[in-house]
């Protein structure tokens, strides 16, 4: 099951390159990635604490490689939304003038190469299938971005690359430091040597692994590469960075540096709560600024980052929960307001907010389920986004509190409350000007979003619905994931 | 089966909004039709509901983490709750009758009812929640069914303002709302009222702790509820259509937070502190909101104010620890002024949508059910007895009478107030000549809008008769402690109608002109000011720095690393990004070769 969902969209990728039909064949590829990992969802027992559907091959004896691939609830929940989002990402693919396989290449090739990040486990693999997404990432950008997109593509590649190599000579110190005996690729044995390696170490590894995934993920102060990534990129390509591939540096740090560098995380906590910080309110204020709807999606998007560290950094099963849905719910609501970005920008020429206007009246479904992703990711109940930021509060908050005083993790928790009410300022003012007052003069001519576009977004909106009115369904199956990462939480 | 009460209650209107999003956004009357059915439905369940003694229902959960954190989605079905329902589906279903009337030539009618029905789902929700994370989801739930009613004509600017207004005025209070959860959790390791409760004498023995989590909770209700200082969205409100105004922004949304005050009363009362500033809270909103709407023109803002300023009353009730004498005030409220919102937009739509009272005038004769009606409400609201709004208000001004008495005073002056300011409204609308062609031409308004308005009328007059109230409220028990407080209320109350009709009579424009009343103590400039100093000022700043210090300096740093890179990269005749994207894939590959294996 987990081989095809890996690599149905690389082989169908190559096949594409070879000349078969594109968009047919991404379509179909996506949707049979799709309808596996619901297969995969369905039939996951959330009771039970190891990996499921594990399938192993040895690679390479000497070294200790094998391509193996395994589930537990983290991954389920992250291999559904990256097909999800990939589904819709293809589907959402406008008619491309230039090299259009090699488009829909590149998208399943990031699809295929974040399917199989997190679905491998074994460490070897679980880097470099991500390594394998991000090229196509940087081409998306470079041969078919819009604007400045020879600058935004050389930015994100010297950011993104500069953390992918920070990030190795952690996890390789990560794996020098561990007892020969222990030493393994294999998630499952890497699990049982948490807390074998000491405490001084574990401080070092867990900074280099934060930096490095931090980068990937716009961490403050590394995230000036992701506005003017999103802005640059086709709709399609950044549907999927910045609803799905963004997010691996979020799950490496769950998988990885919080589990077996439980001394390190304690350790640069307090870094890691003025650096989220730095995302929620600083990011968020500069949100505010931007003029241009491609520009504040992307900044917006850098500071939803920050409650998923809030989440992580709790350190405890509630916080966990919520950050792991946060990442899905996040992914859902981010791709809804690129395609429909996407789409604006195609119907009026031009994101700038004061040139646009009264959209709702030309564009109503546009407005209808730009609204709703409006509402998603300013946390509104009913959508994924607040289950999951409810559960981050309240994992947040819980750290350290008593009657007496309020410490680091509660003064965090409030001031990134106060985030909140910082994103519902920039999105509804943005829904505000575009779709709401007189219509202007660019967008007077627009045609709404046509029927044969819609089908994806009603899955990703029921999707994040879903989420919202039944968070169980999905913290019940991650019940397993988190008895080895906080035991006794 | 009437364990299922509660939940089809629940449901019906929330089946309703999205059987019209799904299905029927292109036929207004299809729409209109299935949101009226499923109010009345609604409240026939909640009549059958009340009628049983039935305090259960099916518990579902939302989360559950334990042992730290379980959200359960569960009804709490007491005596409270079920009077609440009560009023909430009644005037909601005569709400959505009148709208039919209203709305009946408007171009987004689906949009409308399908925001009405769900309107009406959140506002369920909050009276039924057992729990503090469930109350919270309904209590943002009608924040979003308010903004999208708000602005329901969202073409027009001063709607589509009004409507991000309300938005994030409410989005400020439930800030400190969320915050207060948080702390309460902390401390008792629940959410559930009931077992908070329970808990209650832990936290009672931190009184610093509990006075900030109760006045936490506190800013939630004042957000939805508007009180000073978070009044400010509420007369922008009434951009959205009339019967929005009557039924969320008069009679039921805006005293949420009353509501909520009084089901969380365990915790707030508990907080003597707490209870000394939201008694201040009230009073403060009660006398401001008065004195502003001595001097507004447009007839909806005037009830807007009005309304502002009942709420004044209640939330002083509730600081005065009495949820009882709260609940009464909001009970009969609810009835008069949803009553004078229907009255006033049968006035609006007769008239062509004019809002100016000084564009009115004798339309007493012409809009007769519609005068008569009116006429009812304004006496229950300026407390002339026996009307609803008498025994409501004596209940708390007997109430501050006998607690403090410059709170008392103050109450007593509003009362004036407000029959000064309702007999302006009075005089100016109904007596004297019309002013205009528009007046002179009014008529009265069809039948789907006057039933509603005859029907209000009863309540709006019985509701505060003991013999009725009991039925289905506990009344506060001060009230026949202190014979003179009716006295002075009543006498309080003539003087105000008197200078009225003395000032206002057959005139032509208005006699007084106070511009810091006008202006209404220049609040939304003083808002506008500040935020434009500190919110805008930090962006831009925040933006520029981002710009220019964050990313030139660290794009310039990193590129001048990857200079090097650049230069080796000629070395190989490619400087194109395939190939360095191909480059980096071999690099990363031949450095995990060299580094681990050798």
């Amino acid at each position: 099951m987990l081989l095809f969902i890996v690599f149905v969209p690389i082989a169908v990728a190559l096949l594409i390159l070879a000349g078969a039909p594109a968009r047919a064949s991404a379509v179909a590829a996506s949707g049979a990635v799709l309808l596996a990992t619901l297969l995969a969802f369905a039939g996951f027992d959330g009771g039970h604490a190891g990996y499921q559907l594990v399938t192993s091959r040895l690679v390479s004896a000497d070294w200790g490689i094998h391509l193996a691939f395994g589930i537990d609830g983290l991954s389920l929940i992250m291999l559904l939304l990256t097909s999800l989002v990939t589904f819709a990402a293809v589907w959402f693919t406008p008619s491309i003038p230039e090299h259009e396989n090699a488009f829909y290449a590149c998208l399943l090739l990031m699809a295929g190469g974040a399917l199989g990040a997190f679905a491998s486990i074994d460490l070897f693999f679980f880097y470099a299938f991500h390594e394998l997404a991000l090229i196509p990432t940087f081409l998306l950008i470079g041969i078919w971005g819009t604007g400045n997109r020879q600058t935004a593509a050389w930015k994100i590649t010297i950011y993104l690359a500069t953390g992918s190599f920070i990030l190795l000579i952690g996890l390789l110190l990560l794996y020098r430091s561990l007892p020969e005996a222990a030493r393994s690729f294999d998630f499952r044995l890497l699990q049982k040597t948490a807390g074998q390696i000491p405490a001084g170490m574990q401080h070092h590894i867990y900074l280099l692994l934060l930096i490095g995934f931090g980068i990937l993920i716009s961490l403050f102060p590394f995230h000036t590469w992701a506005p003017q990534a999103y802005a640059s990129a086709p709709a399609p390509a950044a549907m999927l960075h910045a609803g799905v591939l963004k997010k691996f540096g979020l799950y490496g740090l769950l998988r990885i540096a919080i589990p077996l560098l439980p001394e390190g995380a304690r350790y640069w906590t307090g870094l890691l709560l003025v650096l989220l910080l730095g995302n929620i309110i600083y990011v968020g204020l500069v949100t505010i600024a931007q003029k241009r709807l491609d520009w504040m999606l992307g900044y917006s998007s850098v500071m939803h980052m920050g409650y998923i560290f809030l989440g992580i950094a709790a350190g405890n099963i509630v916080g966990a929960n919520g950050a792991a849905l946060l990442m899905l719910a996040h992914g859902l609501s981010i791709a809804v307001l690129f395609a429909v970005a996407g789409e604006i920008r195609g119907r009026t020429g031009t994101l700038v907010f004061s040139d646009l206007g009264g959209l709702a009246k030309v564009m109503p479904f546009a407005g209808l389920v730009f609204g709703l992703a409006t509402f998603a990711a300013i946390g509104l109940p009913g959508f994924a986004n607040f289950s999951a930021e409810v559960m981050v509060f309240f994992g947040a908050f819980h750290v350290g509190a008593d009657l007496q005083h309020f410490h680091a993790f509660q003064v965090t928790t409030v001031l990134a409350l106060w985030g909140v009410v910082i994103s519902a300022v920039y999105m509804l003012r943005a829904y505000r000007t575009i779709f709401m007052g007189s219509a202007s003069e660019a967008s007077a001519s627009a045609t709404d979003i046509g029927t044969n576009l819609r089908p994806p977004i009603f899955l990703l909106v029921g999707a994040m619905l879903w989420v919202g009115f039944f968070p169980q369904s999905l913290v019940g199956r991650m019940q397993g994931s988190w008895r080895t990462s906080f035991p006794g939480k | 089966m009437s364990s299922a009460l509660p939940w089809s209650i629940l449901l019906l209107p929330l089946a309703s909004a999205v059987v019209i999003l799904l299905f029927t956004l292109r036929s207004g009357r299809v729409s209109s039709f299935t949101s009226v059915l499923a109010a009345l439905a609604a409240f026939l369940c909640s009549w059958a509901l009340f009628t049983s003694e039935n305090t259960r229902a099916i518990e579902l959960t939302w989360i559950d983490l334990r042992p730290l954190l379980y959200v359960p989605l569960g009804f709490v079905i007491d005596g409270l709750s079920k009077t609440m329902l009560l009023v909430v589906t009644g005037v909601g279903a005569l709400i959505h009758v009148y709208s039919l009337g209203y709305m009946r030539n408007d171009a987004g009618k689906s949009r409308y009812f399908a925001s009405l029905s769900l309107f009406m789902f959140s506002m369920v929700g909050i009276v039924l929640s057992n729990n503090f994370v469930m109350m919270f989801i309904f209590w943002e739930l009608v924040g979003v069914s308010s903004y999208l009613l708000i602005g329901h004509w969202f073409e027009r600017d001063a709607a589509a303002e009004a409507a991000k207004k309300a938005f994030l005025t409410n989005r400020i209070g439930d800030f400190g709302f969320m915050i207060g959860i948080l702390m309460i959790w902390s401390a008792t390791g629940s959410v559930v009222f009931r077992e908070i409760a329970m808990q209650m004498p832990q936290i009672i023995a931190h009184p610093g702790f509990l006075t900030i989590a109760a006045l936490l909770v506190f800013c939630g209700a004042a957000g939805k509820s508007a009180q000073f200082p978070l009044h400010v969205w509420l007369p922008d409100a009434m951009e959205g259509p009339t019967p929005i105004s009557a039924l969320i922004h008069a009679a039921t949304m805006v005293a949420a937070g009353v509501y909520m005050l009084v089901r969380v009363g365990f915790l707030v009362q508990s907080s003597p502190a707490a209870l000394g500033v939201i008694v201040w809270i009230g009073t403060i909103t009660a006398v401001m909101a008065a004195l502003i709407a001595t001097q507004q023109s447009d007839i909806k803002r005037i009830l807007a104010y009005s309304t502002l300023s009942q709420l004044g009353y209640m939330v002083m009730a509730v600081g005065l620890a009495s949820g009882e004498a709260a609940m009464f005030h909001l009970f009969t409220h609810a009835f008069f002024k949803a009553l004078l919102f229907l009255g006033a937009g049968a006035i609006i739509i007769m008239l062509h949508h004019e809002q100016n009272i000084w564009n009115m005038g004798g339309l007493a004769g012409k809009l007769r059910v519609t005068f008569l009606t009116f006429l009812v409400g304004t006496l229950a609201l300026i407390g002339c007895p026996p009307f609803s709004g008498f025994w409501s208000k004596d209940a708390i001004l007997a109430l501050a009478y006998t607690r403090s008495m410059p709170i008392f005073v103050l109450g007593l002056f509003t009362a004036f107030l407000t029959a000064f300011y309702m007999t302006r409204l009075l005089v100016v609308v109904f007596l004297g000549k019309p002013r205009t062609d528009a007046a002179r031409s009014g008529r009265e308004a069809p039948i789907v809008m006057t039933v509603p308005l005859l029907l209000l009328a009863i309540p709006a007059f019985l509701a505060g008769f003991s013999f009725v109230a009991t039925r289905f409220l506990p009344l506060p028990q001060e009230k026949e402690a202190v014979a003179l407080v009716p006295v002075l209320a009543t006498l309080a109350m003539i003087a105000g109608v008197t200078l009225g009709v003395v000032l206002y009579r057959n005139r032509e424009r208005e006699p007084l002109n106070i511009a810091l009343l006008r202006k209404r103590f220049f609040f939304d400039e003083f808002y506008t000011w500040l935020i434009g100093v500190t919110q805008g000022t930090l962006a831009r700043l925040s933006d520029f720095f981002d710009h220019w210090i964050i990313d030139a300096g660290a794009v310039r740093g990193l590129s001048s690393a990857t200079w090097g890179i650049g230069a080796l990269l000629r070395l190989f005749q490619v400087g194109n990004l395939q190939a360095y994207s191909f480059l980096f894939g071999l690099g990363i590959v031949g450095l995990i070769y060299f580094t681990i294996f050798r």
